[in-house]
């Protein structure tokens, strides 16, 4: 359907969405490149899950304009790891593909996330980390063009959190997908992204590039100086902070 | 997914902590009754056991009212011995599991087509639920007419009574699916045939079995009655008969036939169902 290097790319454009009469997201303009790692920042209630569901194409009602498309295989990746805790952690992530032709890739990137003693286990037996890893493991099996990340660690304790933005950043610089990392959280978007976008009042308000090698160091100035100037667009003051 | 006893509770944070963090000498104000071991269930059975036999042997109650469970259960060991009991119990059982199998085929079926098509849902749900409203005995003039009296008759109104509990149970598990589980399927792609069989009714089997444990003992319920018309085999053809005679010794050994076959039914699909949802125990629990 599409040619090959539209694969990965992600538009919206003239894109609005409403709830009860109240406008979440007005008109809203957006382009990204293949295999950006964009994250989207914003107060609660800003619509950043909204403009992910819609990408997701989780957003059945018809009370959306314009058009919001993602381009290629797209994969989600949820807050809460959503495995099915009927089948085993590999059933988990060989999920609506051919099992038996998916299982040494699926077994791999068990590996490659550390679950390996995990794959025969019940999900109801991994921790809240170990079920993100798999969720995770699931989403790239698929070898996604665009992976959309809805606060995939919000609900993690902050070592844990720290160690899974490390596995993303490493899983995603070998496979490249586009992704979209939703997140409340400032220096997650700093540490992950190439590209960081603000909504506010239904639109991209700020869009922000940060040109850093990985890994990043906190106490770089670029980021030091980024991080203040995301904080104080959110309503926070970096001195306080 | 145990909740673990309070005494462990407080003994372990005692033990990490050295000693008790609170008031030492004020014990720990228990909220909730620490966990009975299972035996300690019995207590009350056993109570109301000695009290009837020590009441019987007083001569307080006589025979003539309520036999002792002694004498019951003598009595309940001759008719094993001399082969009375058996054709009775097979007889009623036969017609309970017969009942029993034919709800539950029937139930699931009719759960499935409610649970997953509106069509099917705006057909069978409220037929179930006009049904569920009406007492399985006050079937029995009509299903004489239709299916005389015989075995049948008594089959069709344990099926019928059966099949309430599996298809509310089944049919309500499969309408509250959990919804970031479909939108999982959605996103993953799945086909309308790989979600139901790997989605929807393995989120529908805890409830189908919280229906199945209604059924086992409900399907023996009705059978007392039932074997009242037209039969001479069965458990509540013996207890009817033993009340003509005034038999009470019979009567009660029914009783207990009774309450044995409902605790090893219940506890027969307890293991099964302990066995199929075996997914859900965790580590630690």
């Amino acid at each position: 359907m599409n040619r090959p290097s539209l694969a990965g790319a992600v538009h919206l454009h003239g894109f609005s969405r409403s709830f009860h009469g109240k406008q979440v997201l007005d008109d809203l303009e957006l382009d990204i490149a293949p295999g950006q790692f964009v994250a989207l920042l914003g107060e609660s209630g800003s619509g950043k899950t909204t403009l992910l569901r819609a990408l997701a194409g989780l957003d059945a009602e018809a009370r959306s304009s314009g058009t919001a498309v993602a381009h290629g295989n797209v994969s989600v990746l949820f807050q809460d790891s959503r495995l099915l805790p009927w089948l085993t952690v590999l059933d988990n992530l060989t999920l609506g593909l051919d099992a038996q032709a998916a299982r040494p890739a699926a077994a791999q990137l068990l590996r490659e996330v550390g679950l390996a003693d995990k794959a025969a286990a019940w999900p109801a037996s991994l921790s809240g980390g170990q079920k993100q890893r798999a969720a995770l493991a699931r989403s790239l099996l698929r070898e996604p063009h665009v992976l959309l990340a809805d606060e995939p660690f919000g609900a993690l304790d902050a070592l844990t959190r720290l160690r899974m933005q490390g596995l993303l950043r490493r899983m995603v610089e070998r496979v490249r997908p586009t992704v979209i990392l939703v997140t409340h959280d400032v220096d997650e978007s700093l540490l992950l992204a190439d590209r960081i976008l603000v909504l506010r009042d239904g639109k991209i308000a700020e869009d922000h590039a940060l040109d850093l090698a990985h890994p990043r160091r906190p106490d770089h100035p670029a980021f030091m100086q980024l991080r203040a100037t995301l904080l104080r667009s959110l309503g926070v003051e970096a001195e306080l902070v | 997914m145990t909740p673990i006893p309070l005494e462990a509770r407080v003994a372990g944070w005692q033990s990490q902590t050295g000693a008790p963090l609170a008031a030492p000498d004020r014990k720990a104000t228990a909220l909730v009754p620490a966990r009975l071991s299972p035996g300690m269930l019995l207590a009350g059975p056993a109570l109301l056991l000695l009290v009837w036999e020590a009441a019987s042997r007083l001569g307080y109650l006589s025979p003539e009212t309520l036999t002792a469970p002694s004498q019951a259960l003598r009595t309940g060991y001759e008719m094993a011995l001399d082969g009375s009991l058996l054709p009775h119990l097979l007889a009623s059982a036969g017609r309970a599991y017969t009942g029993l199998f034919l709800g539950i085929v029937v139930g699931v079926l009719l759960a499935l087509a409610a649970g997953l098509s509106r069509t099917g849902e705006a057909l069978i749900d409220g037929l179930v639920q006009i049904k569920r409203a009406v007492p399985t005995l006050a079937l029995i003039p009509l299903a004489i007419i239709w299916l005389g009296i015989g075995e049948a008759m008594k089959v069709f109104l344990i099926f019928t009574a059966v099949l309430i509990p599996i298809y509310i149970n089944t049919h309500a598990a499969l309408r509250s699916i959990d919804i970031g589980h479909v939108e999982l399927a959605q996103t993953l792609g799945l086909s309308r045939a790989e979600f139901i069989r790997k989605v929807a009714l393995p989120g529908a089997l805890p409830g189908f079995f919280v229906g199945l444990r209604m059924a086992v003992s409900l399907c023996w319920t009705a059978l007392v009655v039932l074997e009242l018309i037209n039969t001479q085999t069965g458990i509540g053809y013996l207890m009817n008969r033993a009340r003509d005679w005034g038999q009470t010794d019979v009567i009660v050994v029914g009783i207990l036939i009774y309450a044995l076959l409902g605790l090893l039914s219940d506890a027969a699909v307890r293991r099964l169902e302990a066995h199929v949802l075996s997914y859900r125990r965790s580590l630690g629990s």
